[in-house]
């Protein structure tokens, strides 16, 4: 498994309103890396310094797609604040990546 | 394929490769299986058993030909999914730990998925080909991959991502299964068929009269011969059975033995010598004229040649026939407990053609019988259609042929029209008709019975009148009178006629040979007198001729008395006239 953390600013630091993000990719296919950058864009402009988000390559750990009830990728999901959100797509849809997130 | 190459190959195009289901029947229809490598898509409404069919087709591919395969469900649960299958007596659990199926639920809920732009199944590509890897499959099963759009809302990229789909599993070379709902005038709901071109099979339901009926039928098949009928199907402890397995090939021994009917006269009607084994007659009639009494003369003969036979009763209850039976002088009894002769009746309606099939086959395949008697045959109209009848009585009679049993089928006419067609439509099936009709003349009705056909043989082409009585049936033989044929009273008034008359000729005849014996009596006595006469006349004859004898014999004694008298010379010469003489 390789798990990219993307370095929260202040990891440890727990805050209530703390997102805690997981993103499913499978490598470096269109809309894993647009996935990707979209995301880290969502979240550094509406949650910066209070999210976490680890971005896993199911190609490289094919067992967890079964785990994980994956089927649609990209998936992100958000495993905390509760509830848990599944969000998949490019997340090009602004809005509905944020209402997806609780953050508007 | 291999034998013989270079000149067929250039011939004929390479069959495709098959995959055998296992599944009884099945694999005749589609002559060896579905398409090897390629997805075959089944479809079916709610309940029809689509998750059924494609299950069997994985654990049988594991139980049968060591094919090990995935599972991917989309609607039920794992767990269920094995209980279900339990039921069947495949143990799911036992195959999962042995590495020889790899079960995968897919679940998805389109409450807790929030799409937010372009997407691919990726996830699903991953997971179907890390289960394929990872136990060698052979087989997928994907039921019902339709749940998909249920999930996800871009239909286009669903759509997309399929075709990918079996792209892929096509160049895995798996040969997968794939599920369907039944759409609305479509195949399946959301047409899966025009992806999955290889190989499409529809399972139905059909309830008629509130007796359903499977059914299955082979869409398309591309690249290979199929039956391409509607044919019904079974579910029960043993899986699926497509019936019958043998309907697709005319080919079965005959047999020349010919086996007696029980009723001699009827034999003589047959050339003699009675039906062929193996054959299947057919005795159909009007109302109570007696098809069951000859049924079971029938049967009450194979017994007698203590041979198994196995009656089917749809009208009456065992103890109804052989109380009936024994009126006739038949004692079904000593049959029944001897184990030669066994009943199974059940009233027509208590479950669909296609179970009743079943049970012949189960009943006939425990019993093992050489004759088998199904009374009536007409009931089963009942329940179905007379097509559905129709097809379920010719899937019988191949089974029981193939089996080398001599089957006999009563039925029911309708009294209003003399048809010469059964209403069964089976009449073109059986080897043997036999036709018993009620021949309403002269104020009575009597037993008319003719044979219409019997294949293979001789056969008498007169309609004869049969009787039933204490001692049984019998036919009785063909009485002319002077407007034709007679029957019943006429019959037998003729027949008194016939007696008196004999009587009064037979009575002129003695009275013509009394007299020829008294003018043998005249003449003997004439004879008599004539030689009484011509013995006085020759003894008379013969009284002057010894008279003559005697009267020369005394004159000469006489003579030589009187010589002797005389003495002297006299004696001298008498002593010596001897030795001159």
């Amino acid at each position: 498994m390789s798990k990219t953390n993307d370095k929260p600013e202040r990891p440890g630091h727990e805050e209530p309103d703390h997102l805690k993000l997981r993103l499913f990719v499978t490598g470096a296919s269109p809309n894993s890396v647009r996935a990707i950058s979209n995301i880290k864009n969502i979240c550094e402009r509406h949650a910066q310094h209070k999210y976490s988000l680890e971005i896993i390559d199911i190609y490289q750990n094919a067992a967890i797609a079964e785990e994980e009830q994956l089927v649609a990728l990209p998936l992100l999901i958000k495993k905390s604040p509760l509830p848990e959100r599944r969000l998949i797509g490019d997340m090009s849809d602004n809005e509905k990546v944020l209402r997806g997130l609780g953050l508007i | 394929m291999s034998t013989t190459r270079a000149k067929k190959k250039i011939v004929q195009p390479r069959k495709i490769e098959k995959s055998p289901t296992g599944i009884s029947g099945l694999d005749e229809i589609t002559e060896g299986g579905l398409p090897k490598g390629r997805p075959t898509l089944i479809c079916g409404g709610a309940g029809c058993g689509k998750t059924l069919l494609s299950i069997e087709y994985i654990v049988r591919g594991i139980l049968l030909y060591n094919e090990p395969g995935v599972i991917m469900v989309f609607e039920e649960k794992a767990e269920e999914l094995a209980a279900n299958v339990a039921s069947l007596g495949f143990d799911l659990a036992t195959l999962q730990q042995e590495k020889k199926v790899k079960i995968d639920y897919v679940h998805i809920d389109r409450s807790e998925i929030e799409e937010t732009g372009e997407y691919d199944l990726d996830g699903l590509f991953i997971r179907l080909g890390y289960a394929i890897d990872s136990i060698g499959a052979k087989r997928v099963m994907l039921d019902t991959i339709e749940n998909l759009f249920a999930g996800l809302q871009n239909e286009a990229i669903i759509r997309a991502e399929l075709r990918r789909l079996l792209t892929w599993l096509k160049s895995k070379g798996v040969t997968a299964v794939i599920t369907a709902e039944k759409g609305d005038g479509v195949l399946t709901r959301h047409g899966l068929e025009e992806y999955v071109s290889d190989c499409v099979i529809l399972l139905d339901n059909r309830v008629s009269n509130q007796i359903a009926t499977r059914l299955l039928r082979i869409v398309k098949y591309r690249g290979s011969l199929h039956g391409t009928n509607e044919y019904p199907f079974l579910i029960d402890e043993d899986g699926i059975s497509v019936l019958p397995v043998t309907s697709l090939k005319l080919e079965r021994n005959v047999s020349s033995e010919r086996i007696s009917t029980g009723i001699p006269s009827l034999d003589k009607m047959l050339g003699g010598k009675g039906f062929f084994r193996g054959s299947s007659i057919l005795i159909s009639g009007t109302a109570g004229t007696g098809k069951t009494s000859i049924a079971v003369h029938f049967a009450n003969e194979a017994a007698k040649r203590k041979e198994r036979c196995l009656y089917f009763a749809f009208e009456e209850s065992p103890q109804q026939i052989i109380r009936n039976m024994r009126s006739i002088n038949i004692n079904l009894n000593t049959h029944v407990e001897s184990g030669l002769l066994q009943f199974h009746a059940s009233r027509p309606t208590l479950n669909g053609l296609e179970m009743h099939l079943v049970a012949i086959h189960k009943k006939v395949k425990e019993f093992k019988p050489r004759v088998v008697v199904i009374d009536p045959i007409t009931n089963l109209v009942s329940i179905g259609s007379v097509s559905e009848v129709k097809s379920m009585l010719i899937r019988l009679l191949d089974f029981l042929q193939q089996e080398q049993i001599t089957v006999i089928l009563t039925a029911l006419t309708n009294s209003a029209s003399y048809t010469e067609q059964t209403d069964e439509g089976v009449s073109s099936l059986v080897d043997a008709w036999m036709m018993v009709r009620d021949i309403e003349d002269n104020g009575e009705r009597n037993r008319g019975m003719y044979i219409m056909k019997s294949r293979g043989m001789s056969h008498s082409n007169q309609v004869r009148e049969f009787t039933i009585s204490d001692a049984g049936l019998d036919l009785v033989d063909v009485f002319l009178g002077e407007n034709g044929v007679l029957i019943g009273s006429a019959r037998e008034t003729q027949q008194l006629e016939e007696q008196k008359s004999l009587a009064v000729h037979s009575n002129a005849i003695s009275r013509k040979d009394r007299e020829i014996k008294r003018k043998e009596t005249i003449l003997h006595a004439k004879i008599a007198s004539l030689r009484e006469e011509f013995e006085s006349l020759q003894e008379e004859l013969n009284k002057t001729f010894v008279e003559d004898e005697l009267r020369k014999d005394i004159i000469e004694k006489n003579r030589l008395q009187m010589t002797e008298k005389r003495h002297g010379i006299d004696n001298q010469k008498k002593k010596k006239q001897p030795t001159k003489l």
